[in-house]
């Protein structure tokens, strides 16, 4: 007896070993994907495909690094960064703006120097996951009030912002923006104002649709024809449809289970970038119905795994640090796939684990190893 | 403390669940996507993703009476090079123009296009074709194609007619049987990545052409090859413009032949058949063409002249006001209201029976009969004979009879209808209409389709024609063909009087208008055996020079045409009937 009460005090050895396994799955898995789908772009540039995701690679080992790390630590020592971090992440996406910049695609957003090179984007996320938990936890009294609400959503505005304005990656400025969304909706007790929002955000959705016509007699936007495009997508095959069309091949010629690993066509050019945002479609192509909604329960898991470290975290920040964690990726696969299935919007938004993208590998890694780490300290009752 | 995160636990689990909803939701909308909608985004991928090669189709052949091969095909090959896929441009290009004997730039042109895929020559012997597929160049696609051949050359071209570049008929039988002949296209699908190069180890799909059917017609090869040597021979010896020999089967309009000289080389059908002096542009070129191209039998008009007579010899006897031995008298002309309208014969032939005047082919006689007939009921058998509607040739183009509105038509207007002029018909329509009035009274269609073959030999279609019998009694057709067999036996028609067989004819001379000219169509028209016509044939001569009376130029003709082919069609002599 003394002995268990002994137990149900101490800090046990528990680690989430099934969120281990789904990421090394999903990584593993990503990796698989990647290869198949970039070796007719690496064959084109007379390289092997091994070579071409040699950036992948490496930023994935040292992501696992980092997890292994970061997991091993107490996460209460990361507070104490939360502002720097915030701060910091002010000063990179301004970096974007010096030399130091990177264009590809006519969008800036990463930095580097040399050989080394990141998208502030990713750091950013992580940067906010921690000081929304930490800022929470410190107002924790305060949150009661509504007032405080939106004051927290008024910290993280700006750089969601910047991010937008400044690097032009919308999808990003919406992941941060949702992410302080749900870390917020969690804190608060308050139902009815995020309730309402929600149903003020469909009812403007709802009459951009209706009124896309109208919309687009008042300004001849990039973003409205995103939308007139997702709309119906065949009359702009040849614009800005294209890539949303390219990608509703892939998935309508995958059937039941597939053309088989590899054997993908719309990979071979005529999807544009398969290795980024549309990795999803080539997955739809090779693995059917069945490796799709494989990989979306996989994610599903994830994102139960996550709800019950949250749910048994040890204490607020804790608890919220994790919640930070779910609602990124459960934002950012959701955002994905509706993206690749026409669903919402051509945004470019990437898979996580799965895309191409060293800097965003590593860092979701990281991110994993925070949440290991609050699991590392759940109390196990016996 | 606890109860904060209790609060919060609350919050996670509706956001985990919202969260699960949407990834279910996002399962069926994967699932819509891939079930429901498959069929089309997977269409328009393949659309996008096949490179698609034409196999052309074999086309029908066409087949004489006796299963004689008029048109087939011949295997050719394309050449064309895929830009992508060339390794050695320089050798492609040498090796190409010096094979197909092309100009290097223009061969080097097309290589260095970059296309999915550039045809270099069409219509290239096989033996080139095969040579170049042995030099086996990476980028070089080497096509068998087929082209359609005539083994004949000149035969029958206008009524065979040819094809165009991709096998469709243009003019003649291969344009009314295009339906018949022509196969269905195969393909060869080749999955490609975007940049148009084809996937190694795709499987090629492979659909595979349907050969064409063969056509039977009713001519005869060697009664067409000898009534076109006649035509020319005659043609030159006269100095025409042109000659056209028909000869049908008059019980049931089977062509046997059509000859329409000059005829043009079904081969080089875009190569004039005569030495052009000037340079032409593409226009006139076109016209001439057009015109080289011509089948006058059935799509040029012309006055008949005295072989209508037949059709106002017919109308009169079926109607009743005239008879064999009425008499009638010609002072070398006849006045009809304030015209006085010549007989060929100036001094008149005096006073003669109407057997005797059809010998002589005398006009007063016919005028005679036509004014005895009346404007109502020449017009109501020239309707009935079938005259004011169309043959039905099943050839394209055939002209349509060009007659006076039965309104407008006076005596005038009758009586030179009477005797075959101020009026045009075809020669198809003239000999299916003397057919019909000489076979019993069987309006006939003309035609050349007898049946369609499979590839296999095996008859899939008898072709039907319609005809419309009772145009008149077979008592006044009997005695219509008395009359024509008296013509030749000792009338206008003698030239074509042959020993031991009996023939029934009717010469024609008919002036061209403008009459000042002095041209003339000189023609004959005669059948065998008189009692039982077997046989049916016509000759028209074009602007003959010369003598142009049609007993003493075209009668010959066609009783030297009949010398060969009535014993080659068995038809019985007069001896054989006696004994």
């Amino acid at each position: 007896m003394a002995r268990e009460n002994d137990n149900s005090k101490r800090t046990r050895g528990y680690y989430d070993y099934s969120l281990v396994i789904i990421i090394c799955f999903l990584v593993c898995f990503g990796m698989i994907m990647l290869y198949s789908t970039v070796s007719y772009t690496a064959q084109l540039k007379n390289i092997t495909a091994t070579e071409y995701l040699s950036n992948q690679i490496i930023a994935t080992v040292l992501g696992f690094i980092a997890m292994f790390l970061i997991s091993f630590m107490d996460y209460h020592k990361f507070a104490r960064f939360a502002v720097l971090g915030y701060l910091t992440s002010y000063i990179l996406i301004f970096l974007v703006l010096t030399p130091l910049g990177i264009t590809v695609n006519g969008a800036t957003r990463w930095i580097g120097v040399g050989a080394f090179s990141f998208q502030p984007a990713e750091f950013v996320k992580i940067a906010v996951i921690l000081f929304l938990a930490y800022i929470i936890n410190k107002w924790n009294k305060k949150i009661v009030k509504l007032r405080y609400v939106f004051v927290i959503l008024m910290l993280i505005a700006p750089i969601s912002v910047l991010l937008w304005q400044i690097t032009d990656n919308l999808s990003t400025a919406l992941i941060v923006a949702g992410i302080a969304v749900v870390v917020v909706f969690v804190a608060s007790p308050d139902y009815k104002f995020f309730v309402s929002m929600g149903i003020i955000a469909i009812g403007v959705v709802v009459f951009i649709v209706l009124k896309i016509d109208w919309l687009i007699s008042l300004s001849e936007s990039f973003r409205l024809e995103r939308i007139q495009a997702w709309l119906s997508p065949e009359d702009y095959a040849s614009g800005t449809g294209f890539q949303t069309l390219q990608s509703l091949y892939a998935i309508g010629s995958g059937s039941f289970f597939g053309k088989g690993l590899g054997n993908s066509i719309q990979k071979l050019n005529f999807l544009p970038e398969p290795q980024n945002d549309m990795i999803f479609a080539i997955i739809c192509e090779e693995l059917g119905l069945f490796g799709a909604v494989c990989v979306i329960l996989m994610f599903l898991f994830m994102i139960w795994r996550f709800m019950v470290i949250a749910n048994n975290a040890p204490d607020l920040f804790g608890t919220l640090l994790v919640v930070g964690v779910m609602g990124h990726i459960a934002i950012q696969v959701i955002l994905n796939i509706a993206v690749v299935t026409n669903t919402i919007p051509n945004t470019g938004i990437t898979l996580p684990f799965i895309s191409y993208g060293g800097t965003s590998a590593a860092f979701l890694l990281a991110e994993m190893g925070l949440a290991l780490s609050v699991s590392r300290q759940i109390k196990m009752i016996k | 403390m606890k109860y904060q995160l209790t609060r919060n636990r609350r919050k996670i689990i509706i956001f985990c669940a919202f969260v699960m909803l949407t990834g279910i939701m996002l399962c069926i909308r994967v699932g819509y996507l891939m079930i429901f909608r498959a069929e089309h985004y997977s269409a328009l991928a393949k659309e996008q993703q096949e490179r698609e090669r034409s196999i052309k189709a074999a086309r029908g052949m066409i087949l004489d009476v006796n299963g004689n091969i008029i048109a087939t095909n011949k295997t050719v090959c394309t050449i064309s090079v895929i830009h992508n896929q060339i390794e050695d441009e320089e050798t492609v290009i040498k090796v190409l123009s010096e094979e197909l004997g092309m100009d290097e730039d223009t061969v080097r042109k097309r290589v260095k296009k970059v296309s999915a895929m550039e045809k270099i020559k069409s219509n290239v012997d096989k033996t080139i074709g095969d040579k170049i597929r042995g030099y086996d160049l990476a980028g070089v696609k080497v096509d068998e194609d087929y082209k359609r051949f005539y083994p004949y050359n000149e035969l029958a071209s206008t009524v065979i007619g040819f094809t165009g570049s991709d096998n469709q008929g243009i003019i003649g039988l291969e344009v009314k049987y295009e339906s018949w002949l022509k196969g269905i296209n195969g393909k060869i699908l080749t999955l490609t990545d975007a940049r148009g190069i084809e996937l190694e180890n795709a499987a090629e799909t492979r659909v595979d052409p349907v050969s064409g059917n063969n056509l039977r017609i009713s001519m005869d090869i060697n009664i067409q090859m000898y009534a076109g040597q006649l035509a020319e021979k005659v043609m030159e010896q006269k100095q025409a413009n042109r000659v056209s020999i028909i000869v049908m089967n008059p019980q049931n309009g089977e062509i046997m032949a059509m000859a329409n000289v000059p005829e043009f080389d079904l081969n080089n059908p875009y190569t004039l058949n005569y030495e052009v002096t000037t340079s032409l542009t593409t226009e006139e070129k076109q016209n001439l063409l057009n015109q080289m191209w011509r089948n006058e039998a059935i799509n040029d008009t012309y006055e008949p002249g005295s072989t209508f007579k037949i059709i106002t010899m017919s109308a009169g006897l079926e109607e009743g006001v005239v008879s064999l031995n009425d008499t009638f008298s010609c002072p070398g002309f006849r006045i009809v209201e304030d015209r006085r309208i010549k007989c060929h014969k100036v001094i008149g032939h005096g006073g003669e029976t109407f057997l005797e005047g059809a010998k002589v082919s005398c006009n007063p006689v016919f005028i005679d009969v036509g004014l005895r007939l009346g404007i109502d009921n020449y017009y109501k058998y020239f309707k009935q004979f079938g005259l004011l509607t169309k043959t039905g040739i099943d050839l394209p183009g055939e002209a349509a009879t060009i007659m006076h509105k039965k309104e407008n038509m006076g005596l005038v207007e009758l009586a030179t209808v009477s005797f075959g002029q101020s009026f045009q018909i075809t020669p198809i329509q003239l000999l299916t209409t003397i057919s019909s009035l000489i076979n019993g009274g069987n309006r006939v269609t003309p035609h050349f389709g007898l049946d369609v073959l499979s590839p296999d030999g095996e008859v899939i279609n008898t072709f039907e024609y319609k005809t419309t019998s009772g145009i008149v009694s077979e008592e006044t057709s009997e005695t219509v063909r008395y009359i024509l067999e008296q013509v030749v036996e000792s009338g206008s028609g003698k030239n074509a009087y042959i020993e031991g067989y009996s023939i029934g004819g009717k010469t024609a001379t008919s002036e061209k208008l403008p009459r000042s000219l002095n041209k003339y169509i000189s023609s004959f028209v005669a059948f065998a055996p008189a009692d039982d016509p077997q046989v049916i044939a016509m000759v028209i001569i074009d602007e003959p020079e010369g003598t142009y009376y049609g007993g003493t130029i075209a009668a010959p003709v066609i009783k030297e045409l009949y010398e060969n082919i009535l014993p080659y069609l068995e038809i019985p002599t007069d001896y054989a009937e006696s004994d």
